[in-house]
């Protein structure tokens, strides 16, 4: 909580988490919660990852993992800090749903290209399993404890991870009548 | 094989065991001569510990709804496993996302769930609202609803159809194309075209309503209604049709809940989860509509909830009629919208505004969100990261066929194949949204 008031506090007139953000920045230290656009987010530690997905469902009534996915932030003109939060290239999203309480919460970890891997939620809420390995396969992050982490859109002998920002463009160029042909 | 065919005791030891199973064997009419054999026409030949073999539905198979396959463990016709294998449609939609300015986003995500496109232009067009802090004018929001709400009836339409058609119900195929083929006339008739119409973009629609369009909603309406009508004389009651979906497929709420699955198939495991009702969104609460939901959670339920569907959202359709406000259909903010047509002849502020927003297109302040709304197949977000440019860094579509077709795994174990062709029909899963 302590962190969190500090200095968001001064840009914005005055943050008002909702209690779920609270209660996850309060059990893991080190995250940060923040509202974007009237959505609760809380960025938390890549360390306890699953840790806050597992509390958000035993703990917090939280039924569903909507949506996983993850930003490659290389190229970013702007982005706006976050006060507590050390940026990354990465970022790994969750969107979580609690059906009885009819909330949203969103989940951000920050993962380094360095060593770009992050616990599955595979255990927790089986339904990512897709969307987990969709991220691998395009962003090249890995999840541990993944049971099937193998390429799911691109072929499997694919190189290169393609929604990775630095990863070129798969182009066929355009040939244009009168143009030389290839022989 | 062939080798040990001539292995006498080998021999007995299999025809002995198959007359014993009721397999019929061929005899001939003169005792066997020496060197030659009977001819088995069983195919129980297969070793005792590999009783199981692998096939591979699809991706041409006509059942699977496009270009999945799905791999399949059998003993005998029982589906052991079952494993979706997707990517035959992976178009890199979200890396074309990030070249693409937020004018011209549209046109890409509309080609994701192609049929119903709508949806997807709505939760970009949400989804870059909610970044841009638009508040919309009260037509373009009940104009924006009255198009979703044709389009999940066209999409539901066309399940009718297509599920019929996995089913051996032909006749279904044909009625459930006639109808749908009358909300894609007027579905046209207003935007000018019948699928990936670009329609619904950033900051409202892109044209107001044509004239005459509430006559055309309205016996369009009868005619789906009436469509509708016939489909429940020839299904409801059909005991084949029973025999095919009662029963097949079952999932409880928990296990849909676990594998992220929304829409239809949540709604029959006895969910009555909307996000129109339980988190409104443009003008859905201020309309009457029910949520159609089962008991069963099988194919039968899922084909009833979307049968029910269609008329509930005849019923929206007919309330926007009613009550479609008047004033602008589009916000009347230069950076967001074009000027019109006119205006650029006499203006020359309208020709910049013209000229900058279809070459470099409008900024979005930075930051990120996350903008959920119900189509037709379940849940569909948009989150989108926004670096202040014209163009997201990121923008990625959660695509409720996506994780629908995870359920796949989850109901096909212990069925039939045939059955797993229902159960796959009854998923309706958009290959086009799965893979991106």
């Amino acid at each position: 909580m302590a962190d969190v008031e500090t200095e968001v506090a001064d840009t914005a007139d005055e943050i008002v988490l909702e209690p779920v953000a609270a209660a996850l920045v309060a059990r893991f230290p080190g995250s940060v919660g923040m509202v974007s656009h009237g959505q609760s987010v809380v960025h938390v530690d890549r360390a306890s990852w699953r840790a806050a997905s597992l509390f958000l469902r035993d703990e917090e009534r939280f039924t569903q993992c909507v949506d996983l996915t993850a930003v490659d932030h290389l190229t970013d003109v702007e982005r706006p800090p976050v006060a507590g939060v050390t940026f990354e290239r990465f970022e790994v999203v969750a969107n979580f749903l609690s059906h009885p309480r009819n909330l949203r919460v969103r989940l951000i970890a920050q993962v380094p290209v360095a060593a770009p891997r992050v616990e599955s939620l595979t255990s927790e809420f089986p339904g990512v399993g897709f969307a987990e390995r969709e991220v691998f396969d395009l962003l090249g992050i890995e999840f541990e404890g993944h049971p099937d982490l193998t390429r799911i859109l691109m072929p499997d002998d694919w190189v290169g991870h393609p929604l990775r920002k630095d990863d070129a463009d798969a182009r066929i160029p355009v040939t244009f009548k009168g143009d030389p042909g290839p022989r | 094989m062939s080798t040990s065919m001539h292995d006498p005791e080998l021999e007995a030891q299999r025809l002995g065991r198959q007359t014993d199973e009721g397999a019929q064997v061929l005899r001939r009419d003169t005792p066997a001569q020496p060197g030659t054999h009977e001819v088995v026409v069983t195919g129980g030949i297969w070793p005792e510990d590999d009783g199981t073999m692998i096939i591979n539905m699809g991706p041409q198979h006509p059942s699977t709804h496009g270009v999945l396959r799905m791999m399949m463990e059998l003993d005998g016709e029982t589906v052991l496993r079952a494993k979706p294998v997707i990517g035959y449609l992976h178009t890199g939609m979200e890396k074309q996302a990030e070249h693409l300015t937020y004018v011209q986003g549209g046109t890409n995500v509309t080609r994701m769930d192609y049929l119903s496109c709508m949806s997807n232009e709505l939760v970009f067009a949400l989804a870059v609202e909610n970044l841009l802090d638009l508040e919309l004018p009260e037509r373009a929001v009940w104009a924006r609803m009255y198009l979703v709400e044709l389009q999940r009836m066209a999409s539901h339409l066309l399940f009718q159809a297509t599920n019929g058609m996995d089913m051996g119900a032909l006749s279904m195929m044909i009625y459930g194309w006639r109808e749908r083929e009358e909300v894609l006339r007027l579905i046209e008739a207003i935007t000018g075209l019948r699928m990936n119409n670009n329609f619904i973009r950033v900051g409202g629609i892109a044209a107001d309503l044509p004239d005459g369009w509430r006559e055309h909603t309205l016996e369009v309406c009868a005619l789906v209604e009436s469509g509708v009508a016939q489909y429940e004389a020839l299904l409801l009651e059909n005991p084949i049709w029973q025999e095919r979906t009662m029963g097949i497929g079952t999932i409880t709420t928990d296990d849909a809940l676990a594998l992220g699955i929304t829409g239809p198939i949540l709604r029959s495991t006895g969910f009555p989860w909307d996000l129109r009702k339980a988190q409104p969104y443009l003008a859905y609460d201020q309309v009457q509509f029910d949520v159609c939901y089962g008991r069963n959670g099988d194919c039968y339920d899922r084909f009833l909830i979307r049968l029910y569907e269609i008329l509930e959202s005849v019923k929206i359709v007919r309330q926007c009629v009613e009550r479609m406000p008047d004033g602008d259909y589009r916000i009347q903010d230069r950076k967001v919208t074009p000027p019109p047509r006119a205006r650029i002849d006499e203006s020359m502020e309208a020709l910049i505004h013209h000229f900058k927003l279809f070459t470099e297109g409008f900024k979005v302040p930075a930051g990120e969100t996350y903008v959920p709304i119900e189509s037709a197949r379940g849940e569909i977000g948009c989150y989108i990261v926004s670096d202040g440019t014209p163009k997201p860094v990121r923008m990625h579509i959660r695509g409720p066929s996506f994780y629908n077709l995870q359920s796949m795994a989850a109901m096909a174990p212990g069925t039939f194949v045939a059955d797993s062709i229902a159960i796959l029909s009854s998923i309706d899963p958009i290959l086009g949204e799965v893979d991106r």
